[in-house]
């Protein structure tokens, strides 16, 4: 590699600038608000944690970890994700407390990038978990919690798509007989390679009534209606169970009042392996890639000793900003430009409108060569300078 | 309105084609015109040309919300895009070809193409480490002046490798063109493309028959 210049950052290292902070700041504030208002506490994980636990738990895959060796040689991880991060803390502590337990975040997590720009290797997750509550009630409060953030941050056009991994699994299970063959077909599904798995599964020694189950269930997406074909794809045990419980679902989330946001999309996998029912991804316009995704994950708790079921979801805040329409303004502030002579006289006046609530940027104006240029950008300003007894205010 | 994303050359002649042949009026100088981008408004469709390699990354980033593209390109470019139907066209495999009677330098096996990622996990799988030189163009050459032991290369015909004295050692893969989909807007903009896509399909079954 060649010398680095100064201005250089890491692959996939972004700078926040001034207007950009602010509107992301704005967005911050009203998800959180929101997410506060049903109830859920907020709490911080420290961003480096052990390989061997948070990297190896994490849904995220090994060659997307930042890694590193601490003094004693263990190697360590830039957090990937607050999920696993909280499962521990749920876990060796919080489960102790009432349950079910709802917290929340707002949290940078790093994945490495290996090609070229576009993808964030650092970036901000907002989100949700809901610990220790295995009912669909629990399911339809964190999608309807999502739709309402959205709402409240501005976004106008998106869509919940919802998928459940038990439907997947029997389905495949009852066709194919064993979980090898199984997962070999999931992974088109994961690739999202229809013409790999239609191709796939022609070439599988399958009766054609099979075979046609196994081509029919691409189809299964779009409206409510979709789930009978579903329902008409297997023989009853936990397929049809799963079948009943995203009904079920559908209907809470009508009593909600978000229902016109969802959509079924059962081919969606989203993981290979972590999520164990509910599964969804958030799609918002302007944006080519999800807001982001979530669903049940029941087995995460006991790989930190203590089995618990939970659900949840995490938005990406930088995916949010780029599918905004517009920037926030950055709020303008009052200038007190002032002369060495007046000095006391400025900074009181300053204190007095500080107090009052007013951002104020107090200015010697020795140290502004171009005074117009400077206080180009500001709402209003007032010149203590010269000799005079009072400001003048422009 | 759909954005599409269409290769230039080999590809383009058949795929402007079937979207005739599906009932989508394009205009006729669609290829020779010298713009980049070019509006159907009556079909409500957008369509842009772009190098064969590059389709998949547009569709990707989400510029463009559909796109055609080889499967060769797609197992190259490992790009996070729904392949949703098999166009089943252009069709063509990738091969390794090398000089006839010859075997691969035993120490340090050279093989040259335009497909490093394809071509790498191809010998990989096959138990062989070979060390892979990434060419943009006349793959054929690299054989012929002493640059590698062979080549992973498109073959259609076969008459380019013929010509070149060059013959084929082993078949990768099949390949043929796909209709490559943004994962967004394949859930925001699912009815629009649920109708292309069953148009087209319409159109291949009957090919098929």
């Amino acid at each position: 590699m060649s010398k680095l210049l100064m201005f250089e950052k890491p692959v996939g290292m972004r700078d926040t600038l001034p207007h950009i902070y602010e509107t992301k700041r704005k967005l911050k504030e009203a998800a959180e608000r929101e997410m506060r208002s049903w109830g859920y506490r907020f709490i911080e994980t420290p961003a480096l944690e052990y390989h061997e636990t948070i990297g190896e738990a994490s849904a995220i895959l090994d060659r997307q970890l930042f890694k590193l060796l601490d003094q004693q040689g263990n190697t360590l991880v830039l957090r990937p994700d607050m999920t696993t991060p909280i499962a521990r803390v749920a876990a060796s502590k919080l489960l102790k407390e009432r349950v079910p337990l709802r917290l929340a975040y707002s949290a940078n997590v790093y994945r490495a990038q290996q090609r070229e720009g576009g993808r964030a290797a650092e970036f901000e997750q907002i989100g949700i978990e809901m610990i220790g509550d295995q009912t669909v009630s629990a399911d339809a409060e964190i999608i309807a919690l999502l739709a309402s953030i959205l709402k409240k941050t501005g976004i106008e056009r998106f869509r919940i798509s919802l998928g459940h991994i038990r439907f997947t699994d029997e389905l495949f299970r009852q066709i194919l007989g064993t979980e090898e063959r199984a997962e070999h077909l999931r992974r088109f599904l994961y690739e999202k390679n229809y013409v790999g798995y239609r191709e796939h599964v022609k070439s599988l020694a399958l009766s054609s009534i099979d075979q046609q189950r196994l081509l029919r269930f691409l189809d299964l997406s779009g409206e409510l209606s979709c789930l009978e074909g579903a329902a008409n794809l297997i023989e009853g045990g936990a397929g049809s169970e799963a079948i009943a419980e995203l009904r079920n679902l559908y209907e809470r989330l009508q009593e909600y009042g978000v229902a016109e946001y969802i959509k079924f999309d059962l081919p969606l996998v989203s993981h290979m392996s972590y999520y164990t029912g509910l599964v969804f991804e958030v799609y918002v316009d302007g944006a080519g890639t999800p807001v982001g995704n979530g669903g049940r994950y029941d087995q995460l708790l006991e790989k930190f000793g203590r089995p618990a079921s939970a659900t949840g979801f995490g938005l990406r805040v930088d995916v949010l900003l780029s599918a905004l329409e517009q920037l926030a303004e950055e709020e303008k502030v009052h200038c007190i430009l002032f002369s060495n002579e007046r000095r006391l006289e400025a900074i009181q006046e300053a204190k007095k409108r500080r107090e009052a609530g007013e951002a104020v940027l107090l200015q010697d104006v020795a140290g502004v060569e171009d005074v117009d240029r400077f206080t180009e950008s500001c709402k209003s300003v007032s010149f203590f300078v010269g000799k005079a007894a009072s400001g003048r205010e422009f | 309105m759909l954005t599409i994303a269409m290769p230039k050359g080999r590809i383009f002649e058949e795929a402007a084609d079937l979207l005739r042949k599906a009932g989508y009026q394009l205009p006729p100088d669609l290829d020779d015109s010298r713009r980049l981008i070019i509006e159907v408004p009556e079909e409500n469709l957008r369509f842009f040309l772009a190098k064969p390699m590059d389709v998949a990354t547009y569709v990707e980033y989400g510029v463009a919300d559909l796109g055609i593209a080889g499967k060769d390109v797609l197992l190259e470019e490992e790009r996070d895009v729904y392949e949703l139907i098999d166009l089943k066209i252009s069709p063509c495999y990738l091969a390794v070809a090398g000089l006839p009677n010859t075997s691969v330098d035993e120490v340090a096996p050279k093989v040259a193409t335009k497909y490093p990622n394809v071509a790498s996990s191809y010998f990989r799988e096959k138990g062989e480490q070979v060390e892979i030189i990434k060419l943009n163009g006349s793959i054929e050459l690299a054989p012929m002046i002493g640059l590698a032991d062979r080549i992973v290369d498109i073959v259609s015909t076969g008459r380019t490798l013929k010509e070149n004295g060059l013959v084929e050692y082993e078949t990768i893969v099949d390949i043929t063109s796909r209709l490559i989909v943004n994962q967004a807007s394949y859930r925001l903009k699912d009815k629009e493309i649920g109708q292309l896509v069953s148009r087209l399909s319409e159109i291949i079954a009957e090919k098929a028959v």
